[in-house]
């Protein structure tokens, strides 16, 4: 299926390069062409990789019934399977809900990831400043526990929110200063994160005498609920933010000079923009956003937390940006695709007896194929596949030898 | 039939040794190739002239089994053959020169030209004797003489060139493709080459020349076939053509080659570089002392063999690195460290050598790129909101004054022509007011018309007042339009002498050696006979 990505243009005779007085109507149906390329290159990739997944988890589930019943093989198993997923997640009120809430923490995360991309920068930290922002949020959100909603709520959002951005600092600053690459030190700042979390945790913040350790509630300072039982506040903050995160990077110079950067750096340098400037901006803005999705979490579904907060957004949220192409407003049904599979996990464990663990074979198959088929096809098509997306170029060149920015 | 029958009227005493019959090759929305007759007889120099994007390297890509033919047939020595894959092609003797060379350059000559092609003594070693021994007769047949135990990255690039061509001929290559193989190479190297290829031809060897510099084109070839968006439009003998008309048959109109240049009225100095130095990338000092001036309303050329620090020079005038030492000044004052963005709003236009690099962003629209250095400010901004109303305004302005060809500002950049992203960058550099305008490397790879029209625009903007600085590889170029012409050489100015009575030759010794002719081969730094260029 990758045969027909991305076909383009030959290298010599390439549909614009003969442009010249008479080629209107040539250069008519390229256009249009070209506009159906990208479109396609846009959608068809992520379909082919839910598609993918889903055949991937068939195979799954009959590996995981073949064991528990003993060599019985039911045929129909995937089905049953995934119809209760389906219906753990969106048929009903209260299923959607839980769907929402579930993907609210990956719209953040995956705005944090795809603004990194949009910069070309590759977030991995996202996991880490989530947790700074769970450990900013129940810190004041306790602080202020007996205040009025309308103070406590803001300024935990603020901290946990402000915390983020401080752990997504640091790995800009570093790369900034001295060309260390970002997936290296975020990935070496999330275990830093972590036991920060954990140290705050048994440390200051525990309550006195609790037999594990644990923090108080943030009471007032939880984020209110506006949709049904579960669905708090944070939905719509998401939803504003993905709306902000466009503006951003399309409507703004700032935003114009991100794009510039990541789509070419040397470009970016010799416009007159600065490039180590701008690494450390955005790193700070993807750290705020991956601390609200930890602020959100924190304050709007656990109120309190133990030595570890359980949670793999971090990482799901780079699978979220990478379905979405990093486009802001894609992120949103990336995300409640993911969500949908997390809230309908314990339906389909229970009604259809498949691990839960199956949606995260779903979510790294699809992660996989993302990451992966641009990059067989274009080492397979040399010409066929010139248009990897700018995301895994980003990944890949993360593997390559690093420069210093200027 | 196409005009290449009804022109040539000779009938080939032997087959062909290639025929290519009606190749007509489709890619979605372009036909790259229609219905291509070409013919190559044996010890023939055929050029295939024509603009980038006409379709000559699709043409060779299909002979070369790189691509598959939608229509039509290969015929070698008279009989209908199958290309699947180069390994095929080279199996019935058609080999390419690409104008990238693939070599190894930490590996010997020998091994570069055994790679895949190993003499073998016994199963397991190579007989390296053997094929040394082979090597240096096939040069000595084709009049060079080269070690084939010196490493190929420490020989010049015209050497290198003679290694690609050894590698053809160690494979019994009948046919011989050669793809803009003068591009890299000095007037002087081009000379060698020539007269290499020549011994070819009379050895029976057949040549298919591409480019697309005419005067080249006239000093080699047998014959000549002109291909215009992917169809042949004519076919020629030098003895019978000139260059405007192959100008014209490649163009599709008259087209002026080289650009009437007038007068020029040099006024008040405008930049004084003195003793300039700047390191690379990787610290060595590759500008080692420059000192030069340009004046309002002049165009000062600086030529040299690519990577003699004209790069590094450049870049470190409009403020993209920084000097190790001396001055920049502009209009007297001192901009030594200015970064681009200063330089920009003194009034400096700068044209980079490499517009993939560095002057476009290929993924953003035409109208994006019109104001990538000047998205900032109004009317393009309003405070830190983009203002697109403007910026679609200056795109629309741009592609009209510039004749971008693009079918509306929103179009990517990458998917315009070469000639035409390289009018993009020029509208955005050239617009305005200027006090300097840097062109590096302005038309490298662009189609004459392009070049033309670039051409012209460097002398309005001459006329206006404006001190242009023009680096170019092209010596053609350079002395084309240049008021004085400067030579580079390892990182030194080595000579400067007036455009307009400059002498081509002396200019491409200066280039190759740093030396005038007559210290050249006094100081025995270039042999004697290599002194003068070959008849």
């Amino acid at each position: 299926m990758t045969a027909g990505l991305d076909r383009g243009e030959d290298s010599g005779t390439g549909p614009g390069k003969g442009a010249g007085p008479g080629a209107g109507p040539r250069l008519a149906t390229w256009m249009s062409r070209g506009r159906l390329l990208q479109i396609r290159t846009a959608v068809v990739l992520p379909i082919v990789a839910v598609l993918l997944a889903v055949v991937v988890g068939s195979l799954f589930i009959y590996a995981a019934d073949l064991i528990a019943n003993k060599g019985a093989l039911d045929l129909g198993k995937p089905l049953s399977a995934y119809a209760a997923l389906v219906k753990g997640s969106v048929l009903g009120f209260s299923p959607i809900v839980t769907t929402l809430v579930a993907a609210t923490p990956l719209v953040f995360g995956g705005l944090a990831v795809a603004l990194g991309f949009k910069a070309g920068l590759f977030n991995i930290g996202v996991q880490g400043q989530l947790l700074m922002g769970v450990l900013g949020s129940v810190a004041v959100g306790v602080a202020l526990a007996d205040q009025p909603v309308f103070v406590a709520v803001p300024l935990a959002f603020l901290a946990g929110t402000l915390a983020g951005a401080a752990m997504g600092f640091v790995p800009g600053f570093l790369k900034a200063v001295s060309g260390a690459h970002e997936v290296v030190t975020t990935i070496m700042l999330n275990y830093v994160a972590l036991n920060i979390l954990a140290a705050f945790v048994a440390g200051p913040l525990r309550v006195p005498k609790a037999p594990a350790p644990v923090t108080f509630d943030v009471g007032h300072a939880a984020l209110p609920i506006c949709l049904g039982k579960t669905g708090h506040v944070g939905i719509l903050i998401a939803v504003l933010l993905v709306v902000v995160v466009w503006w951003l990077l399309y409507r703004t110079t700032l935003g114009f000079e991100i794009r510039t950067a990541g789509a070419n750096p040397d470009a970016a340098r010799y416009a007159g923009m600065r490039p180590r400037r701008l690494i450390m901006l955005t790193m700070t803005m993807s750290g705020a956003l991956a601390g609200m999705a930890g602020a959100g979490e924190l304050l709007g579904v656990t109120h309190q937390t133990q030595t570890s907060f359980a949670t793999s957004v971090g990482f799901d949220a780079i699978a979220v940006a990478l379905l979405a192409r990093s486009n802001p407003i894609a992120i949103i049904p990336a995300a409640i695709l993911f969500g949908a599979m997390r809230a309908g996990a314990g339906q389909m464990q229970i009604e259809a007896r498949t691990p839960r663990e199956l949606v995260d074979v779903l979510q790294a198959v699809i992660l996989l194929v993302l990451v992966v088929l641009p990059v067989i096809a274009r080492a397979l098509g040399g010409r066929g596949a010139r248009v990897v997306p700018e995301e895994a170029q980003t990944i890949t060149k993360s593997y390559a030898s690093e420069s210093v920015p200027s | 039939m196409t005009s290449s029958q009804e022109v040539v009227q000779v009938q080939p005493v032997h087959a062909p040794a290639l025929e290519m019959r009606g190749i007509t090759k489709r890619y979605p929305g372009v036909v790259a190739n229609d219905g291509i007759d070409l013919e190559v007889r044996p010890g023939e120099i055929h050029a295939l002239l024509g603009e980038n994007g006409a379709g000559k390297t699709t043409l060779m890509n299909i002979l070369y089994g790189l691509a598959r033919p939608d229509e039509g047939e290969i015929l070698i020595d008279g009989s209908a053959v199958r290309i699947a894959n180069p390994t095929d092609a080279i199996a019935r003797g058609i080999n390419m020169v690409h104008q990238h060379f693939m070599l190894v350059p930490v590996l010997t000559v020998a091994e570069n030209i055994l790679l895949g092609e190993e003499t073998m003594a016994g199963p397991i070693f190579i007989d390296r004797a053997e094929a040394k021994r082979r090597i240096v007769e096939l040069g000595k047949q084709f009049g060079f003489e080269i070690d084939p135990d010196v490493k190929v990255g420490e020989l010049s690039v015209g050497w290198q060139q003679r290694v690609e061509i050894l590698k053809a001929l160690y494979r019994n290559a009948k046919v011989l493709v050669l793809d803009e193989p003068t591009a890299v190479l000095t007037p002087q190297e081009t000379d060698e080459i020539f007269a290499v290829l020549r011994r070819l031809a009379e050895e029976g060897h057949s040549i298919v020349f591409i480019s697309h510099k005419l005067y080249e084109v006239l000093a080699i070839a047998d014959r000549i076939t002109v291909i215009r968006r992917g169809r042949v439009v004519g076919s020629r003998i030098p003895a019978e053509t000139d260059e405007s008309d192959l100008a014209a048959l490649m163009v599709g109109r008259d087209v002026q080659l080289v650009v009437d240049r007038g007068d020029s009225h040099p006024g008040e100095v405008r930049l004084q570089v003195e003793g300039l130095k700047v390191r690379d990338d990787r610290g060595s000092e590759v500008v080692r002392g420059v000192d030069f001036e340009i004046r309002a309303g002049e165009i000062f050329g600086i030529a040299g063999v690519a990577g003699n620090g004209q790069d590094e020079l450049v870049e470190a005038i409009v403020g993209l690195r920084k000097p190790a030492a001396g001055s920049v000044r502009l209009d007297g004052r001192v901009v030594t460290n200015a970064t681009t963005r200063q330089m920009t709003n003194l009034g400096t236009g700068y044209v980079p050598a490499d517009r993939h690099r560095f002057g476009l962003v290929l993924s953003f629209s035409v109208a994006d790129n019109l104001v990538l250095t000047d998205y900032y400010r109004p009317p393009y901004a309003h405070g830190i909101v983009r203002n697109d109303e403007a910026i679609e305004e200056r795109g629309a302005r741009a592609i009209a004054e510039y004749d971008v060809r693009t079918p509306s500002p929103d179009v990517m950049a990458g998917t315009l022509s070469g000639g035409n992203q390289q009018k993009l960058v020029v509208a955005r550099e050239l617009d305005g007011d200027l006090r300097l305008i840097v062109l590096d490397q302005p038309t490298r790879g662009l189609d004459v018309g392009s070049i033309e029209f670039i051409h012209r625009q460097a002398i309005k903007k001459r006329d206006a007042g404006t001190a242009v600085l023009l680096v170019s590889a092209e010596l053609d170029e350079v002395l084309e339009l240049s008021d004085r012409v400067a030579v580079m050489y390892r990182g030194q100015i080595v000579a400067v002498v007036d455009g307009r009575t400059a002498d081509r030759n002396e200019i491409g010794m200066l280039m190759a050696t740093g030396l005038r002719r007559e210290a050249a081969v006094a100081s025995g730094s270039i042999p004697s006979d290599a002194a003068g260029s070959p008849a």
